[in-house]
């Protein structure tokens, strides 16, 4: 309990460090000059909100033609800062309608569909059944055109009466990668640690080869959003005379960047 | 008015020579230059790191401490997903204590270490005001998630839910309060039964 106490103390400490404010006269919108992107309100006004959500309150307005600069953006809202200091949040939409120095609309990423030049990666997380127990698999992909997919993944796989872990590649392809839920196909190869459970007599852990066929869906949920679904027929390449064949299916979600 | 007084006009294209003097057209040679349009680098901070302490209540094993560590990924304004890791050492059960000597775990299999995979929704979003000039974003989220439990010599598929409440100290620093329930089932006592364990944490996240 002690230890819990003392790294407790370590977090509000450094909790007030974080919070210790710098204090001082220069305007810090002219300091800041060029560090940041700056671009002039173009709609009739921009509203600032006080936190980063619709449900804030809007706390001020900037006009047409005055400049604001953008400091970061956290999901669809950016952090600006206004000429006269004022920081505050404004949604995306609101933010297309601003201007570059050199007369250009900010260009803000199309987000009726995904642009695979733009976002080739996807990091996703599932959990379903492998083979009468449960799995949980995590992967990363590429895209490298809009229809095909490299795929790099590990589960882990915990069943009644045993315990593995796979290391899989894979490939994916999508035919109509356009559709708001779009289905593909497929293809991969990796190895499984099998680890069986200990009973009277408790067979040897066991490594093999592995690899999978099937198909899945997509579904395009909201901004960068997935919700996916993958049904897969295994093999795995035993060194006795007959391979063992597994089913999985699971689901769960993604988002790409 | 800025920048409308910069803003330039698109360049004009060559105009084709032919309209004017009637002459043979020579092979045209266009010399459009185009504007190149940079797209400006703004930074995105949709990640948060940090570590958190607290307390995790192995069933039958007591509360102990627990030391953990949380990677998120705002999607949108409302959702979320997470990963954690944690670990903690369980203690002893009331029968290990009561019967002497019985040790059911070796040391090592008292180490309890798990991660979670969620899905986090804020629910209650807001604002907190400290005193009269300060103000602190906040959220009340729930999550819900899937992961793995190592304990007792073996692993477990674990379900976890959980509320939280998140303040944001600055645009960068969070401090984290969270409950957890992670279920898993074990069946070391004989049978097999469903296992709550209750988890308390506090923690802090740096945005990135």
């Amino acid at each position: 309990m002690r230890t819990v106490l003392k790294l407790a103390t370590l977090l509000i400490l450094a909790t007030a460090a974080g919070l210790a404010h710098s204090a001082d006269g220069a305007r810090q919108f002219d300091r800041d000059a060029g560090r940041y992107v700056e671009v002039a309100v173009a709609d009739p006004y921009l509203e600032l909100h006080t936190g980063a959500g619709v449900g804030y309150p809007v706390f001020r307005v900037v006009p047409r033609g005055e400049r604001i600069e953008i400091l970061f953006r956290r999901t669809d809202w950016f952090k600006v800062r206004d000429d006269h200091d004022r920081e505050g949040w404004a949604h995306r939409d609101n933010m297309q309608e601003t201007l570059l120095a050199s007369g250009e609309k900010l260009p803000l990423e199309d987000l009726s569909h995904r642009d695979f030049d733009i976002w080739p990666w996807e990091v996703g997380a599932q959990s379903g059944n492998f083979g009468g127990g449960n799995v949980n698999s995590v992967y990363a992909g590429y895209s490298m055109n809009s229809n095909l997919a490299a795929e790099f993944a590990v589960s882990q796989t915990l069943g009644h009466s045993a315990n593995g872990e796979i290391v899989l590649l894979g490939l994916t392809h999508a035919p109509r990668p356009d559709w708001r839920v779009a289905p593909f196909l497929q293809l991969g190869t990796g190895v499984v640690r099998i680890q069986p459970k200990a009973t009277i007599i408790s067979p040897p852990e066991r490594t093999e080869q592995i690899a999978y066929y099937g198909a899945g869906f997509k579904w395009y949920l909201s901004r960068r959003f997935i919700v996916r679904g993958d049904y897969r027929s295994y093999v795995i390449f035993t060194r006795r005379d007959t391979n063992e064949d597994r089913n999985e299916w699971k689901a769960g979600f993604a988002f790409f960047f | 008015m800025w920048p409308f007084h910069k803003k330039q006009r698109a360049e004009e294209l060559p105009v084709d020579a032919t309209a004017a003097d009637g002459t043979a057209p020579s092979v045209v040679e266009p010399q459009v230059t185009r504007r190149t349009v940079k797209t400006p680098k703004i930074k995105n901070s949709n990640f948060e790191i940090g570590p958190y302490v607290g307390t995790y209540s192995a069933e039958d094993f007591g509360v102990n401490p627990v030391l953990g560590a949380r990677l998120v990924y705002h999607i949108s304004e409302d959702f979320f997903a997470q990963t954690l890791i944690g670990r903690t050492t369980v203690g002893r059960t009331s029968y290990e204590r009561l019967s002497g000597g019985a040790q059911l775990l070796t040391d090592s299999q008292r180490k309890l270490t798990y991660y979670s995979l969620d899905f986090g929704y804020n629910v209650l979003p807001g604002e907190v005001f400290v005193g009269n000039r300060r103000a602190f974003n906040s959220a009340l989220y729930i999550t819900g998630g899937v992961g793995a439990t190592h304990f007792a010599g073996d692993n477990r598929f674990t379900v976890a839910i959980g509320a939280g409440y998140r303040l944001l100290l600055n645009d960068w620093l969070t401090a984290h309060f969270d409950v957890r329930d992670s279920i898993f089932d074990i069946d070391l006592l004989g049978s097999n039964k469903t296992t709550h364990n209750l988890e308390t944490g506090l923690g802090v996240t740096v945005f990135f």
